[in-house]
């Protein structure tokens, strides 16, 4: 690995005592002897092993559960169902009321993916607890399954999770789909040389950590709870915990920080509630974790993402317009993919400057088991869609693919398609370093470019932007509507982001070196006069707004209800 | 029958932090009485460094060696809270709330020993070895050991800091997608070189050259294992992965790493990286952190090496042998693509 120094020199100060050196790890012996202390490498007197009852069918209605045998087995300490669980329904979000309660953690009416836990057995061994998984009989009544997406949302699908009965996240308690409008597709397209349309699929990957999900919640003498976790976030494992078993979050004791690989797919609370349900209903600490074949096929995978690209280039090379169609296969339950939506919706149209674009994110219900965030999440699969559909868009107008990154790369200044101001951009460096890299030739005119320069000005105007209404909440004949309204240039809803409170830093004492400065993105319009760009830049894309633009955006709607309802809405503290 | 060489390339940049906001994390430092200080954090170490970076950021921030550092997380009791170890927000967020922790702490260090010395606190620097000393005369110092004691044992001080980082939670307009994301942003070009086997369909990645841009790089090592490991799991998710090799058919899930396709050892290619820093202005030292987006640039740049090399488009993740046969075949042959640059 090497060092480009000399580029953005001016922005650092590389005299730092520690900082920017390779010091060894901390943790570093330990990890490499296999000495470092996992979850798993607590040993407790008296240890009882839970299990889970799967379903082995997609999409059944719950018609019997019968524990009589199991219950009468050796070894068998307890067995727990549904109405055992406190609060038997849960979304991960709601601990920042995002989305509504939708997932039990043991099944009761209906099961909704193969694999989803129905009955927990606790146990002296674990093999005991293996056996009796046998002994409980369910009896189930199949439901017609969905697997696909688009056919999920289709009228007449059959119902997957009845908290969500249209089989998508409800955005904003009114559209069927997250939405982001900038400018004006259709006059991009029509104005474009070339359009490239296509269709991606990423598939679900899971996340094969080393370390299996798993916890062990043991009785403190203190009426207190320690649990041993794997959880990726410590209080929000914690949080959830709490929920579901109804405790108050002091008698629960959570101590983890040292994970084998997670990848995200150790924030679900896969075991921590029933581990510590299990401590509370024996006395005895409960270990619950999942064996190899329970984390490929059950602990939640990346979710499969469907994308529809549609892109308007001139015959020079810029892109005037791109529009975008996307589908998050959430599975049965919402776990945090509705977050996910939204983090793709601010990371389109990807890191380039685009006068026109529109995108209506999906998350989608089907009847498989709920997928969870991964590496990437929500900019992964989109990100290799935008980028092979770059490949397609630089062939298609006979454009070195480099070349066509740096023509249409986003620079410092530009308006963002979420209406906020690019700054501290890099991508034009980088592909300028992967270039000579790689011997891989560009114009002299390619290599002049900057991120620094040539941004801002007519590329940071918010254009007149057309908004509709498709995709009202249960009714699927308005998704493809036309336009109601349009927004005039420079128009601004959402009050910019406060600075970040820092403790400390208000104090009247020395300062650190180098401490971080916080600036908010500010308005186009509140930005100094813009510079004329320099004339190796790129022209601004030509879209001039339908309507005039006026001086200085609207100010920003600040009436109470609105701050925290639109997205964070169904269950206000 | 033959094998294709390609080149594919693809750039991407990637929002740190929970994209919305609203996602704190605390920070506790202490020092014992020798002038020896204990970070404590609920914040998780995956493997990817978080004891390590936050021990940097609080050595740098204090002004001591960093041996006089230890991170202790994650216990709910002594850990204040921290939202987690995803979305790439470890070390900008806990970077940030370990940096105004730690100047809390380095205050009350320098006030003990402004005492000590009988000067003005705002005169005081630190030589990051362990000594404290007036600005311009580094005779007149004192340890930071002796401090810690002095603050204990005779002042009654306490030589803590405790800091939080929280960019406020933003709306979303339900019409437009207007909101406030993440302040910092890092950037990528990835190239990758792959040979396509016309007969099997089998791809190999001959090599790989990346140019990262990741903000103010804490710990050089660190990052290379990010960017590294990351890689792998880039080439891992294009060529590949599936639980669900039919999807949305949901059959032939597997269950072990037996039927669980990655690649292995003899799988990994030669991967050269370069790193640009350009400090965010939000950042820790200016950090981004390179956590989630790794391996991102791989996939596209895999997918668009194999058309580069027999003309194949596969849109539809992962790239298998079975897709690229299908595709030579329809295409009618393997269409390769012109070169593009020399070896890497």
């Amino acid at each position: 690995m090497e060092f480009r120094k000399d580029l953005f020199q001016n922005e650092r100060d590389d005299n730092l005592n520690v900082v920017g050196k390779g010091v060894q790890r901390q943790d570093m012996p330990g990890h490499v002897t296999g000495r470092s202390p996992f979850f798993d490498d607590h040993a407790f007197e008296g240890l009882l092993h839970l299990k889970v009852v799967r379903s082995p069918h997609p999409h059944a209605r719950i018609r019997r559960i019968d524990i009589a045998a199991a219950e009468r087995a050796p070894g068998v300490k307890r067995i727990l169902r549904g109405s055992d669980v406190p609060v038997n329904k849960n979304t991960l979000l709601s601990l920042i009321n995002f989305g509504k309660d939708d997932e039990p953690t043991l099944a009761v009416d209906k099961v909704r993916y193969k694999g989803e836990p129905i009955v927990a057995i606790i146990a002296e061994s674990e093999a005991q607890a293996l056996a009796v998984r046998a002994l409980v009989r369910v009896e189930y009544e199949p439901l017609p399954a969905v697997f696909d997406v688009e056919e999920a949302l289709k009228p007449g699908a059959p119902v997957i999770n009845d908290t969500y009965p249209g089989n998508y996240f409800e955005y904003h308690e009114k559209y069927d789909h997250q939405k982001l409008r900038f400018g004006d597709v259709e006059r991009g397209f029509a104005m474009a040389d070339h359009i490239v349309e296509d269709r991606y699929q990423m598939s679900p990957i899971e996340h094969a950590p080393t370390e299996t999900n798993g916890s062990i919640a043991a009785p403190e003498q203190n009426d207190r709870f320690v649990v041993h976790s794997c959880a990726q976030g410590l209080f929000f494992s914690l949080g959830t915990a709490a929920k579901i078993v109804n405790l108050d979050s002091n008698r629960l004791h959570f101590i983890g920080g040292t994970v084998g690989g997670g990848f995200g797919g150790k924030v679900d609370s896969l075991t921590e509630p029933l581990s510590i349900l299990g401590a509370m209903m024996t006395g005895r600490p409960v270990r619950y974790v999942l064996d190899r074949e329970e984390e490929m096929l059950y602990g939640s995978p990346r979710g499969a993402e469907r994308i529809y690209i549609k892109d308007g280039i001139a015959r020079d090379g810029r892109i005037l317009a791109r529009q975008i169609r996307s589908y998050f296969d959430a599975g049965a339950y919402t776990r945090l993919s509705s977050y996910a939506a939204i983090k793709c919706t601010a990371h389109l149209p990807g890191p380039y400057t685009i006068p026109n674009v529109a995108s209506d994110i999906y998350v989608a219900y089907t009847n498989r088991c709920p997928s969870t965030a991964m590496r990437g999440f929500g900019i992964t699969a989109v990100d290799f869609a935008l980028e092979v559909h770059m490949d397609k868009g630089a062939e298609a107008c006979g454009l070195d693919p480099m070349e066509f990154r740096i023509l249409n790369a986003y620079r410092d200044g530009d308006m963002k398609a979420h209406r906020r101001v690019a700054k501290n951009t890099a991508l034009i460096e980088c592909v300028q370093v992967a270039a000579e890299k790689a011997r891989w030739p560009l114009s002299d005119e390619a290599r002049r470019q900057s991120s620094l320069t040539g941004g801002g000005g007519a590329r940071a105007e918010i254009p007149a932007t057309p908004i509709d209404e498709n995709g009202r909440i249960n009714r699927p004949e308005t998704r493809g509507g036309r336009p109601t309204q349009t927004l005039p240039a420079g128009t601004m809803r959402v009050p910019m982001t406060k600075q970040p409170i820092m403790e400390g830093s208000t104090e009247n004492r020395p300062k650190a070196p180098a401490v971080p400065q916080y600036e908010p993105y500010r308005p186009a319009a509140a930005a100094p006069p813009p510079v004329a760009p320099p004339m190796t830049a790129p022209p601004p894309p030509a879209a001039p707004p339908a309507v005039a633009p006026s001086p200085s955006p609207a100010p920003a709607s600040q009436h109470g209800a609105h701050r925290f309802s639109s997205v964070f809405g169904t269950r206000r503290r | 029958m033959a094998r294709y060489k390609g080149r594919g390339m693809a750039s991407v940049n990637y929002p740190i932090g929970m994209n919305l906001g609203g996602d704190p994390s605390q920070a506790l430092i202490h020092s014992n009485p020798d002038g020896k200080f204990t970070v404590a954090l609920s914040a998780i170490d995956l493997g990817q460094g978080m004891k390590q970076v936050t021990r940097q950021v609080a050595a740098e921030t204090l002004g001591v060696p960093i041996e006089d550092v230890y991170v202790d997380t994650a216990d709910s009791d002594t850990g204040p809270h921290d939202m987690g170890s995803f979305a790439s927000r470890g070390t900008h967020r806990m970077g940030n709330a370990v940096i105004a922790a730690a100047r809390e702490a380095r205050g009350v260090l320098l006030e003990a020993a402004a005492e000590e010395l009988e000067v003005n606190a705002a005169d005081l620097v630190t030589d990051g070895k362990g000594n404290i000393h007036v600005k311009g005369a580094p005779s007149r110092a004192i340890t930071v050991r002796a401090t810690a004691q002095a603050a204990q044992f005779k002042q009654g001080k306490t030589i803590a800091g405790r800091g939080i980082f929280l960019i406020p939670l933003s709306s979303v307009d339900p019409e437009t997608g207007e909101m406030n994301p993440n302040t910092a942003f890092a950037h990528a070009c990835l190239v990758a070189d792959v040979e396509v086997d016309d007969e099997t369909g089998e791809v190999s990645v001959l090599g790989m050259s990346s140019a990262y841009e990741l903000g103010r790089v804490i710990n050089p090592k660190m990052v290379e294992q990010q960017l590294v490991g990351g890689a792998w799991m880039g080439i891992s998710h294009a060529l590949y992965e599936t639980p669900e090799p039919y999807y949305p058919n949901p059959d032939h899930g597997p269950r072990d790493f037996n039927e669980y396709l990655m690649p292995g050892p003899g799988d990994l290619a030669p991967y050269s990286i370069t790193i640009l820093e350009r400090p965010a202005p939000d950042g820790p030292f200016g950090g981004k952190g390179p956590g989630e987006m790794c391996a991102n640039p791989v996939l596209p740049a895999v997918a668009n090496a194999v058309y580069n090399a027999v003309g194949v488009r596969v849109n539809d993740l992962p790239i298998t042998p079975e897709k690229i046969l299908r595709g030579i075949r329809a295409n009618g042959g393997a269409k390769p693509q012109a070169r593009r640059g020399g070896a890497l």
